[in-house]
């Protein structure tokens, strides 16, 4: 496919003509134009963007898709500088090229603020150039020509076509810096745009990694161990190996690997497949994990993360102490499109097909895997149900490599939706203690956070919000080695602890007897006035955020019967404040609203940034209410939708979604939005039940809130 | 291993497969049609959801045996030329994230909208909560659905 791709741009340039823009080498901020003549292969599945004297213009989206809209984004940016019509442009997905395209990954919500000032210089060399060009043509200076979708227009109204220029356009020198527009100037970037890929998805012509298929490909699935910690003794596949569409059983690394010629019979042979797994070690379970948190949250052993001041003398001389513990269990991702890959290993060679937030990674490790030079491994990006961070974790890809082979023939491994709720990777379980002082006047005088995760590496952001805006600090976090298999979930860490510290400095507030609103802008005041030590957030647009919510959703005056739940949270360069609604129908609480206000800078593409305020909202609400994962015998008990509860259509409340629109650069919205929701929630039901909850999943907690959704 | 002929989006269509195969890997894995998605297997998500004689249908639990004499129709023949009043709301609307769910619910909707042309909210949501999408697009698809109840009668 990637040849093929290839071979139909070398065609379609060469027998019309066109330009290419791309950026040569890491570290170039310099985008270059190449000519036909000059035009190496290589760089014609790399380059930014592409226009052909037909007047096609292509852009090249670099960044895996897993629904965050990142490939109508970049081509928004690039199409704007351009200044090409929109509904011209053909947008396609560039397959891994590191070099060129530097960061080719979706994870941290990083992709836009990463790339806004080189898709915007990508776009704006060719329009520099095309300018160039007409004034050549026309004898003018370039100062007096303008351009508009796809065209450069002279002071007499007359226009040329990039299509009629590029071939001129190619010989034009590029200057340094090139001039970008002012946001004054935007046509494209902040309007309503549909999706690049409605059309294919809408009519079930898109390829997703699960739908990727080559000719003379075999399908496989992995029977792994059951629990956790288990290795495999033995199995016996006499009888799987008798169905009809069973080519195969093999086994490695502790798996078994059953191919056959589709799906079916293979899902049939695991049913028959005799397995024997050994415990190596005691398995672990809910009650295991309970003990381990028990006793590390009281002897540790701890990291010291942040220290600013002394908090035992703000406890020691505090005129209240509030004190609280929060928890939350293991989360599956669950991606509709459950984990899978294709692979097609030859002897110095792999080319790989599939869903991966992290393509080159994937490439690295099965260069690692199997001895093959990086150089000789392709990695071809498909569009991706859903990622979650799930597919930051390429262990399914390198699984397909394995089997591929060993097998010595393309294969395409699928996961079924138990080998996905059950194969691990999972959102790491936490459990967070705060401690908090107050002064006789109400004011926060220490702020203590102790938190203890399993497989969570450092489950604190210690140079966060409260922290910087009270004198006397201490965070700490504690990590237990778990059998159990986790990774990033979408806002990692944060997806959790937003609410934990949400909801705990509502309770400050409340026995501080300060509105939640008054409490946070008044520590942000001490931020911006007096910041203690290093912070990472700009507390000016925290509080922007903060004041915008409680205006919309008319905080303090809310009508009669209407709780309202505040929250805000700073994550991924972005900032986000929630107030939640609740109200209480015949002695029942019902969540009616969720306000959001959102300062992402600039925002890029009106229908896709709302898309992922909805989107994580939705995420937030559902997890905090249901996700849940129990462990038994070293294997999760809930094992697919029946048992694992997601959030559906009929529990979504009203959502206002708005944006503080500051003309700063862009930054990520992926994540941002997710984090606060949970506290939004938590904070609302307080207030109309009087009751703080402590632990999620909040319907399994309380079953007064168990249908509050 | 046993040879059945079925009819899919309007053509005559043979198949070598076992009797207990489920549709979903007919369509998907025999005839290429991988417009219809495998979510979770036992009809809890809706992303295998396609009609038969009209009927919303979880493929991943029906197998080919059943299917025999009905007319199967999948997203890829919703309609002609991708225009069906539900793709045109769908599209309008923004709905997709990820879209790997969107095909199933799209199914649904259509189905419900031939059945009654005028949904109110709880018949929507009755219908369309038997879908998961974990991107959460539901505030638009229940946009898209009464957008296309309204399409529908142009």
């Amino acid at each position: 496919m990637k040849n093929n791709r290839r071979d139909f741009l070398k065609n379609m340039l060469l027998t019309s003509g066109g330009l290419v823009i791309g950026f040569n080498s890491l570290g170039n901020s310099t985008a270059e134009i190449i000519s036909l003549d000059n035009l190496k292969d290589e760089l014609l599945s790399n380059a930014f963007l592409t226009i052909n004297s037909n007047n096609v213009i292509t852009i090249f989206s670099p960044n895996p898709e897993i629904g965050q809209g990142i490939k109508t984004a970049f081509a928004v940016i690039v199409a704007e500088e351009l200044d090409v019509d929109w509904e011209k442009v053909v947008v396609e997905q560039a397959d891994l090229d590191i070099k060129r395209f530097e960061r080719q990954l979706t994870g941290g919500s990083g992709a836009i603020k990463h790339s806004w000032e080189r898709l915007r210089k990508a776009g704006a060399t060719g329009r520099y150039a095309l300018i160039a060009a007409a004034a050549k043509k026309w004898n003018v200076s370039a100062t007096t020509l303008k351009t508009d979708k796809g065209f450069v227009i002279n002071g007499k109204g007359e226009k040329l076509s990039y299509g009629e220029l590029v071939n001129d356009a190619v010989l034009v020198e590029i200057p340094k810096d090139i001039p970008l527009k002012s946001n004054k100037e935007f046509k494209l970037i902040g309007q309503t745009i549909k999706s690049v890929d409605n059309k294919t998805v809408l009519t079930g012509k898109a390829k997703y990694g699960m739908d990727y298929k080559q000719a003379g490909m075999l399908y496989a699935q992995i029977v792994r161990p059951q629990g956790f910690g288990q290795t495999l003794k033995s199995f016996d596949a006499t009888e799987a190996k008798k169905i009809d569409g069973v080519i195969d059983v093999i086994s490695f690394k502790d798996k078994v690997a059953i191919i056959g010629k589709s799906n079916w019979p293979i899902m049939k042979a695991r049913k028959v497949l005799t397995i024997n797994w050994t415990n190596t070690k005691e398995l672990e379970s809910d009650t295991k994990h309970n003990q381990i948190f028990t006793d590390m949250m009281k002897n540790g052993p701890f990291e010291v993360r942040r220290k600013d001041g002394d908090i035992e003398k703000a406890f020691a001389e505090a005129h209240k102490i509030i004190e609280a513990e929060y928890q939350c269990p293991f989360l599956s991702h669950s991606p509709m499109e459950p984990m899978n890959f294709f692979a097609d290993v030859k002897k110095d060679s792999v080319k790989l097909v599939g869903p991966t937030q992290t393509p080159q990674s994937a490439q690295n490790q099965v260069a690692k895997l199997l001895n093959i030079p990086v150089e000789n491994i392709t990695v071809e990006l498909t569009k991706m149900g859903g990622g979650f961070g799930r597919r930051l974790n390429n262990d399914y890809a390198l699984e397909a490599a394995e089997v591929s082979s060993l097998i010595k023939a393309p294969v395409k491994l699928m996961w079924t939706r138990e080998d996905d709720m059950s194969g691990g990777i999972y959102r790491p379980a936490v459990r967070y203690k705060f401690k908090a002082s107050i002064d006789k006047a109400g004011n926060v005088t220490g702020f203590a956070l102790k938190g203890v995760g399993l497989n969570a590496g450092n489950s604190t952001r210690q140079d966060n919000f409260p922290v910087g805006a009270i004198d006397n600090v201490l965070v700490e976090s504690a990590d237990y080695k778990s059998d159990i298999t986790t990774g990033p979930w979408r806002a990692p860490i944060t997806n959790f602890l937003a609410y934990a510290e949400q909801a705990f400095i509502d309770e400050i507030a409340f026995a501080a007897g300060k509105d939640p609103v008054k409490l946070r802008l008044e520590l942000l005041k001490k931020a911006i006035e007096k910041p203690v030590g290093k912070i990472t957030y700009e507390p000016l647009r925290f509080e922007k955020v903060i004041t915008t919510v409680a205006e919309r959703a008319k905080w303090g005056s809310a009508k009669k019967g209407l709780h309202q739940g505040f929250s805000v949270y700073f994550s991924h360069n972005s900032y986000v404040a929630q107030i939640a609604e609740v109200e209480m129908k015949k002695g029942k609480p019902t969540l009616k609203k969720v306000f959001a206000v959102t300062d992402c800078g600039i925002v890029i593409n009106q229908s896709g940034a709302r898309n992922q305020i909805y989107g994580a909202i939705v995420d937030g609400l559902g997890h905090a209410m249901y996700g849940n994962l129990n462990f038994e015998n070293g294997a999760p008990k809930q094992t697919n939708f029946d048992q694992y509860r997601l959030i559906r259509f009929n529990e979504v409340p009203e959502i206002d979604a708005y944006f503080v629109d500051n003309g700063i650069d862009p930054t990520g919205l992926g994540e941002p939005a997710l984090p606060p929701t949970g506290g939004a929630l938590a904070n609302a039901i307080f207030k109309a039940t009087g009751k703080r909850l402590y632990k999620q999943p909040f319907a399994q907690e309380d079953e007064k809130v168990a249908e509050i959704l | 291993m046993s040879e059945y002929s079925l009819s899919i989006n309007g053509k005559k269509l043979k198949v070598d497969v076992s009797e207990d195969t489920p549709l979903l890997w007919v369509l998907r894995d025999t005839l290429d049609l991988t417009g219809t998605k495998y979510g979770c297997g036992m009809a809890q998500c809706g992303a295998c959801t396609i009609h038969i004689d009209g009927m919303p249908t979880r493929s991943c639990v029906t197998p080919v045996t059943l299917a025999i004499g009905k007319e199967i129709t999948t997203i890829e023949g919703l309609s002609e030329n991708g225009d069906h009043p539900v793709q045109q709301a769908w599209d309008t609307l923004d709905v997709p994230q990820c879209g790997f769910c969107q095909s199933g619910q799209m199914m649904t909707a259509a189905a419900l909208l031939k059945e009654n042309p005028n949904p109110d909210e709880e018949v929507i949501s009755m219908a369309m909560s038997a879908h998961i999408c974990r991107c959460g697009t539901y505030h638009r698809i229940n946009e898209a659905v009464k957008l296309a109840a309204k399409l529908q009668k142009r």
